[in-house]
Order: structure tokens, then C-alpha cells, then sequence
């Protein structure tokens, strides 16, 4: 065991946010998932976010080249990874420069001396040979270690190759920072057992680097106090287990295929950042999950459709430009009245965009992008792990509803992680999609649910109920080809108003905070965590200031009109230039909409967001 | 007796079927028709088990005009519906009616990618070399120099030879008719029916407004035995009315031969096999045109090899039989978890 310098002293934090940041190829994803996995494993509540650049190798030691990986980690319940990180390791001069806005005024930041060298200096662009001084950090507590030296030092009786030990440095500044936090090496030495379990060798390298790392540490002078952060009091007891939200969209689906007693199929074609969603679902075929990786995104959406016509139940995943080329196709299921859930990891945009970043910027698209009188339920998770709920939701609204339903997810949301108190799938609701018997008599294909106006499933191979569909308008029972001008109007009325009644099967809107008010901030989708945190945070200041986040955007919830009566202002935050503010205008044309909108690619802040709403509150 | 005792009336739908008169499309559709009823027979294959997709175009409003199942999708994505209809649930038969621009312009990508695949489907290329639906306008397999509403003064581009892409993307199955030919048609497509994998038929078919008589060289009556050649498997290549031409292999080229002329007897002529990996006899067959050549008709390839709907499930079942994950509740607790 690791020997704890009894001289120093150990100080209880609440929460603490640290930073792993280096070259791509550092290992700075995998470094600060093992910290945020112990630390859950520990009993801290965790929020993380990679941010990660979109080149796989972008040239050594560039900025462009930065990979980074925050982990905030808390005793009580936490909704966001931190704006600003306690604690920041920078692997190379990029890092640090890349990432030195955003420590805490005072924070710490460990850095590989070995690397500040001229010629790192020189390519991360350094104009002096004073990092420190250029970026202005002199009030930071700077830890130059180096630790390139030091881990070659710690393996050098190894009989591993020098750019096998090298590799190994993200380790040693792993067990620095669990000495800083008193984190216990136990979960990260058994990840390296099952890891590397026929390499025993390599097992007991990282072992030992992870170990040198924390005594190291131990043993120099330079830190003055070690941290704890208690096991999270106020959480729901329970088994937990850490999940991002690409990971419980998939489950979600498989979720929704057990409840529904349907096969799931996934058509679809890989894209930053929902390529994940494709990853998890392949290795589902344990539970009959069916993957298509086809030859391009419209074969993805065209592919879930036959599908679906066949009786499945299917998606298809895609983000922002994937989404533009499905639009075609969204349109054919509109029109065939087919079950289908789209899923949209939002990423920056137009065009390519920011691949790897955040945006929330595709909800026109979602809402508005197809061709004709085209409506679908759109739908948005908010948290890594609701993405699971609303990836069932969306399934059963398309299932019993007989409609193509979009999820919008983010990378933000897709990429972070925390906590996940498992559910169980007897709590889940079933699903009855309203599937037609073999030889129902007088079958006719357009006939619909008085209720939800759902149309039946009559699956090919089913004897007595043979019909065909397509994308040309359809008789309204019949399902015929249709050109008559009357019936084409009553075919539009109908999937409108189809698409319109999901509002009697959804949630009414909730608002936390106070039945009236100041101000309500109005948001959607993966912002909620950080606007939650700067809504109670002002609350807790006396504020009047309520938050009413959005899931449910087409149709929108029945009573969102009544909420909105009972505020003197209305905020709307979104990271787009005001998508969700002008549809709330179209919806809802009394109010006034302010708005705060933000396109960086990267998730809002909390400070940015308390300053906007204090200003608003104040304002006359 | 027969299982089922279909007959091509059991196929007429309801729907007026509204094809231009005197265009090859009703001719095909006949073949449909005579052959279903026979595939049913020889497959055991209820009426309900079909499923006609199509993408858009003439050829694509088929569906409407077989009574079992159909899909009507948009333009160029027959293959891919029909693949996700086929990978649903692989006991349909699933047969996709294209056209030259549908399957070989803006559906080209899913043309190719569902042949590589081998995906188990039935396709039936419609070839008339024009855009009749949007009124004449020139295809990926106009002719080279065509005069069309968008090439007044003809196409600069070549066109492609189907055959030639189909097994260049790795297809297992080929066949080609010409329209007029109802009953070798229906032969040829009981023929696709009957093999396991991607099945591409090219009908010749003639666009009766737009290009009129294009393939009137191979299908006018008086002189179609001497213009094209009749492949059967395990039978040699001969043609003409009395049978009298051949074609041999020299100098690793294909050549037409008069038996009797030149030395050449029967025992000289090339015997089809159609089962044969090799590509190379094939393509050239496939690429066989006037005037040195007859245009090859009938099944030019028939590989047998494994389907991509078949490895599909068997994976599924293979896994399974493994894998302690039999429900969502046990995936959720798989893996790392802990208590709070």
C-alpha cells in the first residue's frame, strides 16, 4: 500500500472537477474514464465530457492535436461536468495552452515537464519560452513533473519496448491525481486485470506505474494538502452503473423491442458522434438485435423502412448531415404511416461542421426539413442516461402510433457519462403496436384508430390482408393511389392531426421552481444539466427564476401555454441561433421570447448562464 | 394436383393498369404473371409470401398491378427497401422492378451494394434506355451519341453495360430478355426465383413514346434467331433458325462461327455453364453485341454462394446459443455496476 504523508493535511470538498487533456494519442479518454469509474465505484456522484478533436492523429504536439477529458466528481448530486476544472493535467505544451482557460483561478495544474522543451514549445505555438508567464499563470499551483522520465525510470527493469513504456505515462499521471484525491487503486488495478488478462506483464506494468505515480507524489513537497470528495449522501440507493447516452439510447431501443415483442433492426450508416449507438446495438445480436452497416445513410433510413413494413421494429441513427439525406425517406414513412424512430446525435453544423462538438442546432430540420405537409413527433432526451427513457418513448409513440418519430440527442450528451441507477423492465409500460390479424375481414389498409388515428401493421406474409403501399398519396381508406384533390386535403388534415393527439399520450410539462414568477428560462434537450445548476443556484440566492426544460417538441405539451401566463419574462436558452424561441413564436405568438443563444460547439456554462439570467432580472 | 394451383389471374390486382399502350412493361408483366404460379408450385410458396418493391419510375408503379404484397418506395432506393424487407423476414419472397435510371443512375449505390451483398431477392432491371416517366430524357444506358430531350445533339457519354456491372460487383446471378418474349421471360424468371441470392434479370423492354424501336435490331421477329442467342446451362452456344451458328473461344476472345465453314464442327462450339465462378466467359458473354455479335438471352451466370439475409440470421442463432444475455434486465446488470 501507498505511504500517506502523515504531515498533510486532508481537506473535504463537496466537488471537484479535473481535467485530463494531452495529444490524441495520450490516452487522455481512457485516463479520465478509469478516475471517473473509480470514482463512482468509490460512491461519488460523476458528470463527465470528452472533448476531443476530430482528426484521429492530428500532427504531435499541435494544438489541433489536444484531446480532453473532464470528470466532475461530487457528494452530492451533480448535472453538469464542471465549466471550470479544479485540477488540470497537461500532458504536452498544447494541452496546457489549449486548456489553461479553463482551470479555476488558483487551481492546480500538473504538467510532463519533459515535453516543455523548445521544440514542444515551438509547435504548440508558444511565442517565449515562458509558458507560465505567456498564458499567465503565475497564481496557479504549476506541478512541472517529468513524468516521461519518471515512467521510463518506473518500467525500466520491464522488458517492454520503449514506445510501450512511453505509452504508459498516462498512468503515472493517473496515480498522481489519485494521491491528490485519496483514491483508492483498487478499480483501476482490477480494469488492468480483465483488460490485459493473457498479458501479465502488462498487467503488473501498469500496475506499477499507476503506483509510482501516486507515491511519487507522496513523496514530493509540492503539494500541500491531499482532497477527499465523501460518497455522494443524497443519492437514491440503489445498483448503479455508469452509462453515456449513446450507449442507453441503444438499450433503450432493445427496451422497447422487449416490451413491443418485436425484433429491433438498425439500418444504418457510421457518423461522428452517433457511430456508437450502431457500436453498442452490434453486439446485441445476443437479443436478436438485427444491424444493417449499409452503403450509405439513405440506405440506413430505406433499409429501417422495409423493414418496418416487414414487421420489425426499426431505426435508423444518424447526426446532422446524415439527417439532411434521410429527409426523402422520412417523407416515404410519413406517408406510409410506418412505426420508425430516427435518432439525431446533434453535432455542429452546417455542412461537416464541428463533427466532434455539440450544438443543438438541427431542431428546424427535425421539425421542419422534408418536403410537402410533413409532420413528425420530435422528441429530445437531457441527460446521458434519460436517453434510455426517451429512446423507449419514442419507440412507443412510433409503435402504437403508427408514425416516424425523431430523437434528438447531442454530443454532449451522447459522449458524457454519469451514474444510472438501473431500472428494471417491469416498471417499463408495454407497447401495443396495433398489429392486423391474419384474414381480418374487410381489412382495408388506411383505416385508422378512432383515437390515436393509427393506421394497422399488416405484415407481409400474412394471409388475406395483402396490400400495397407506397410514397403517391393514398385514398383515404383504401390506401390506393389517390389524386383526387378533396382527398389529398383530408390525407394532410389527417397525418397532422395523427401527429397532433401524441399530446394526449405524452407528459403534461413540469416546471422547476415556482408555480409563477420573475423569469422562466425555457430550454431543451442536453442543455438541462447546466441550466438546471444555474436555475437552483440562483434559487438558492433568493432568486426568482424557474426552469421549464422541454422533451416533448412536436406536438409540444397541452398545458406549456398556461405555464407560460404565469412569468413576467420568458428566457429561452439554446445552443443555436433561436431555433426553439421562434418555433414558441409560431406556437404561441402572445408572448414575448428573450433569448440567450450560443454556437462555440461546446455545452453552455453555468456562470455564463446565472450572469445572463441576473441580468435579465434585473433588467426593467 | 399442385400445392397452391395458382393461376395468373390469382396476380391481377384490382388496380387499371395504366402503362401506355404498346409499352413493353404490360409484355413483362404478363411474364409475372405466368410465372408465379409456377414459382409457387415449385417452391411452396403461398400467395401472401410476395412482396413487389419498386422505386420510381414506369417500370416502378408494378407493384400496384400484382395482387400480394408491394411497396411503392421513391427513387433509387428499391434495393435498399427490399433489402430491409428481405433481412425482416427472410421467408418473402422479395422481387424489386427497376428501371435503368432507378437501379443504375441515382440508385446505383444500393444497386451495387444489395449484388455484393447477395442479399436473397429477385431484381428485374427494365431496361428501355430512357427517362420515360419525366418524358424522354437519356439514361445510364442510353447509347452513346442518343438524341434525347437532354442531349439535343446526343449523349457524349458512355453508357454501361448492365451485365458487365452486375458481375463486376460481384453478382452471382444474371440473366437477360428481351420484352417481346413473354414465355422465355417467365422461364427466366422462375429461373431467378429459384436461386438463393441476388438475381438480377435485364429485360430488354421497349419505351413505345420516348425511344421507339431501340432494341428493334434484337426483337423484330424476322430476323431475332440470327440477331440473338438463347443461353442454356450444359447446352451449346448455338444460333441462327437452323441452329447453324456458334460461338467458340480463340485466342481467349469470343468468335461467331458457321459450323461446316472453316473447318468448324459442332464438337469446336462452347458448351454454357453457368455455375462456373469464373467471371471471364460470362462478362464477355454478357457484352456480346451486333453486328459481330448476337446479344446473349437467357441465365449467363448462376453461382451458388452463400446469401447475406441466411449469414445474417445464422449469426443471430449462434450467438444466442452462447450468450448468458437473454433479456434486457440481465443487460443492464452485465458488466461493471456497483452500489450507492
Amino acid at each position: 500500500m501507498a505511504v500517506m504523508d502523515k504531515q498533510k493535511q486532508t481537506i473535504n470538498l463537496e466537488e471537484v472537477a479535473i481535467r485530463f487533456s494531452g495529444d490524441s494519442g495520450d490516452g487522455m479518454q481512457l485516463t479520465g474514464t478509469l478516475f471517473s469509474d473509480a470514482s463512482a465505484l468509490f460512491g461519488n456522484d460523476i458528470s463527465t465530457f470528452p472533448d476531443y478533436p476530430s482528426e484521429i492523429r492530428a500532427p504531435q504536439g499541435t494544438i489541433g492535436g489536444v484531446s480532453g477529458f473532464q470528470v466532475h466528481v461530487g457528494s452530492k448530486k451533480l448535472h453538469t461536468p464542471g465549466d471550470y476544472c479544479d485540477v488540470l493535467v497537461a500532458m504536452n505544451p498544447a494541452a496546457l495552452k489549449a486548456n489553461a482557460k479553463w482551470v479555476k483561478p488558483g487551481g492546480t495544474i500538473i504538467v510532463d515537464s519533459d515535453t516543455f522543451n523548445e521544440k514542444g514549445l515551438q509547435r504548440a505555438g508558444y511565442k517565449t519560452d515562458d509558458p507560465i508567464a505567456e498564458l499567465k499563470l503565475e497564481d496557479y499551483k504549476t506541478i512541472f513533473a517529468p513524468i516521461t522520465t519518471l515512467t521510463k525510470e518506473s518500467l525500466k527493469e520491464t522488458d517492454l519496448d520503449n514506445k510501450s513504456i512511453v505509452r504508459s505515462k498516462n498512468m503515472f499521471a493517473l496515480g498522481m491525481v489519485y494521491y491528490m484525491f485519496e483514491r483508492p487503486l483498487q478499480y483501476t488495478e482490477k480494469f488492468f486485470e480483465k483488460k490485459f488478462k493473457s498479458k501479465p506483464r502488462v498487467i503488473d506494468a501498469n500496475k506499477k506505474v499507476l503506483r509510482d505515480g501516486y507515491n511519487y507524489t507522496s513523496n514530493i513537497q509540492a503539494i500541500a494538502n491531499t482532497y477527499q470528495v465523501s460518497p455522494a449522501k443524497n443519492l437514491k440507493k440503489g445498483l448503479y452503473r455508469n452509462i453515456n447516452g449513446n450507449t442507453a439510447a441503444a438499450w433503450g431501443f432493445i427496451a422497447a423491442s422487449e416490451k413491443a415483442k418485436l425484433p429491433l433492426f438498425c439500418g444504418s450508416y457510421p457518423i461522428t458522434p452517433a457511430t456508437d449507438i450502431l457500436i453498442e446495438l452490434a453486439k446485441r445480436k445476443d437479443l436478436g438485435v438485427k444491424t444493417l452497416q449499409v452503403e450509405d445513410e439513405i440506405a440506413g433510413i430505406c433499409t429501417a423502412i422495409g423493414a418496418s413494413y416487414a414487421g420489425n421494429f426499426a431505426i435508423t441513427t444518424t447526426s446532422g448531415p446524415g439527417l439532411s439525406l434521410k429527409s426523402e425517406a422520412m417523407g416515404l414513412a410519413v406517408m406510409t404511416e410506418l412505426p420508425l424512430v430516427i435518432v439525431d446525435v446533434q453535432r455542429g453544423g452546417p455542412s461537416t461542421g464541428l463533427p466532434t462538438k455539440t450544438e443543438q442546432s438541427d431542431l428546424y430540420q427535425a421539425l421542419f426539413g422534408r418536403n410537402g405537409e410533413c409532420p413528425m413527433v420530435v422528441i429530445a432526451a437531457s441527460t446521458p442516461s434519460n436517453c434510455f427513457d426517451y429512446a423507449f418513448m419514442a419507440s412507443k409513440i412510433a409503435l402504437e402510433h403508427m408514425t416516424p418519430v425523431i430523437l434528438l440527442t447531442d454530443g454532449y450528451l451522447a459522449n458524457g457519462t454519469e451514474p444510472w441507477l438501473i431500472p428494471s423492465m417491469k416498471d417499463f409500460p408495454e407497447i401495443k403496436p396495433p398489429i392486423v390479424e391474419e384474414n381480418t375481414p374487410s381489412y382495408q389498409p388506411y383505416e385508422r384508430n378512432p383515437e390515436t388515428l393509427a393506421r394497422g401493421w399488416a405484415f407481409p406474409g400474412k394471409k388475406g390482408i395483402e396490400h400495397r403501399v407506397g410514397g403517391l398519396e393514398k385514398d383515404y381508406i383504401k390506401g390506393s393511389v389517390s389524386h383526387d384533390p378533396l382527398n389529398h386535403q383530408r390525407m394532410v388534415d389527417v397525418r397532422a392531426e395523427k401527429v397532433e393527439r401524441v399530446k394526449n399520450y405524452i407528459p403534461i410539462q413540469e416546471v422547476i421552481g415556482d408555480e409563477e414568477g420573475d423569469l422562466l428560462v425555457v430550454s431543451w434537450g442536453g442543455t438541462y444539466g447546466h441550466v438546471l445548476t444555474a436555475v437552483q443556484n440562483l434559487r438558492e440566492k433568493g432568486k426568482s427564476v424557474s426552469l421549464c426544460h422541454l422533451n416533448y417538441l412536436n406536438p409540444l405539451p397541452k398545458n406549456l401555454s398556461e405555464i407560460f401566463k404565469r412569468y413576467k419574462k420568458l428566457l429561452v436558452c439554446e445552443l443555436n441561433m433561436g431555433q426553439l424561441a421562434n418555433y414558441l413564436r409560431m406556437n404561441f405568438q402572445e408572448y414575448n421570447y428573450l433569448q440567450y443563444n450560443k454556437v462555440q460547439g461546446l455545452p453552455f456554462t453555468v456562470v455564463e448562464l446565472e450572469e445572463k439570467f441576473i441580468k435579465i432580472l434585473e433588467a426593467k | 394436383m399442385g400445392k397452391h394451383n395458382y393461376t395468373p389471374q390469382d396476380f391481377k390486382s384490382d388496380q387499371e393498369v395504366r402503362w401506355c399502350p404498346g409499352c413493353g412493361d404490360h409484355a413483362i408483366l404478363n411474364s409475372v404473371y405466368r410465372a408465379l404460379p409456377e414459382v409457387s408450385e415449385l417452391l411452396d410458396y403461398s400467395k401472401e409470401r410476395y412482396v413487389f418493391v419498386s422505386g420510381i419510375g414506369c417500370s416502378s408503379r408494378f407493384p400496384y398491378y400484382v395482387n400480394t404484397f408491394g411497396f411503392h418506395g421513391i427513387h433509387g432506393r428499391a434495393s435498399a427497401i427490399a433489402t430491409g424487407i428481405k433481412v425482416a423476414n427472410p421467408r418473402l419472397s422479395v422481387w424489386q422492378m427497376t428501371g435503368d435510371g432507378d437501379a443504375l443512375a441515382i440508385g446505383g449505390n444500393h444497386f451495387i451494394h444489395a449484388i455484393r451483398r447477395n442479399i436473397d431477392i429477385n431484381i428485374i432491371l427494365f431496361n428501355n434506355e430512357i427517362y420515360g416517366l419525366t418524358k424522354g430524357q437519356y439514361s445510364p444506358t442510353s447509347k452513346l451519341g442518343s438524341v434525347t430531350k437532354t442531349s439535343p445533339f446526343g449523349t457524349v457519354e458512355q453508357p454501361f453495360r448492365p451485365g458487365e456491372l452486375i458481375i463486376g460487383a460481384q453478382g452471382k446471378f444474371f440473366a437477360r430478355c428481351i420484352d417481346v418474349d413473354v414465355k422465355h421471360t417467365a422461364e427466366v424468371l422462375v429461373e431467378a426465383a429459384k436461386h438463393d441470392g441476388t438475381s438480377v434479370v435485364v429485360v430488354e423492354q421497349n419505351c413505345v413514346i420516348f425511344n421507339d424501336r431501340t432494341h428493334a435490331y434484337y426483337t423484330d421477329k424476322e430476323n431475332r434467331l440470327e440477331r440473338v442467342i438463347y443461353l442454356k446451362h450444359g447446352e451449346k452456344m448455338l444460333f441462327g433458325e437452323k441452329k447453324d451458328k456458334g460461338l467458340v473461344l480463340e485466342n481467349n476472345l469470343l468468335k461467331v462461327v458457321k459450323l461446316g465453314e472453316n473447318g468448324y464442327t459442332i464438337d469446336n462450339i462452347l458448351v454454357h455453364n453457368a455455375y462456373e465462378p469464373n467471371p471471364g466467359l460470362h462478362v464477355m458473354l454478357a457484352n456480346m453485341n451486333a453486328p459481330e455479335f448476337p446479344m446473349a438471352l437467357g441465365v449467363i451466370r448462376a453461382v451458388k454462394f452463400p446469401t447475406y439475409d441466411d449469414n445474417v440470421r445464422d449469426q443471430l442463432i449462434e450467438i444466442q446459443k452462447e450468450s448468458k444475455i437473454t433479456c434486457v434486465d440481465d443487460l443492464l446488470h452485465s458488466g461493471e455496476t456497483f452500489e450507492m
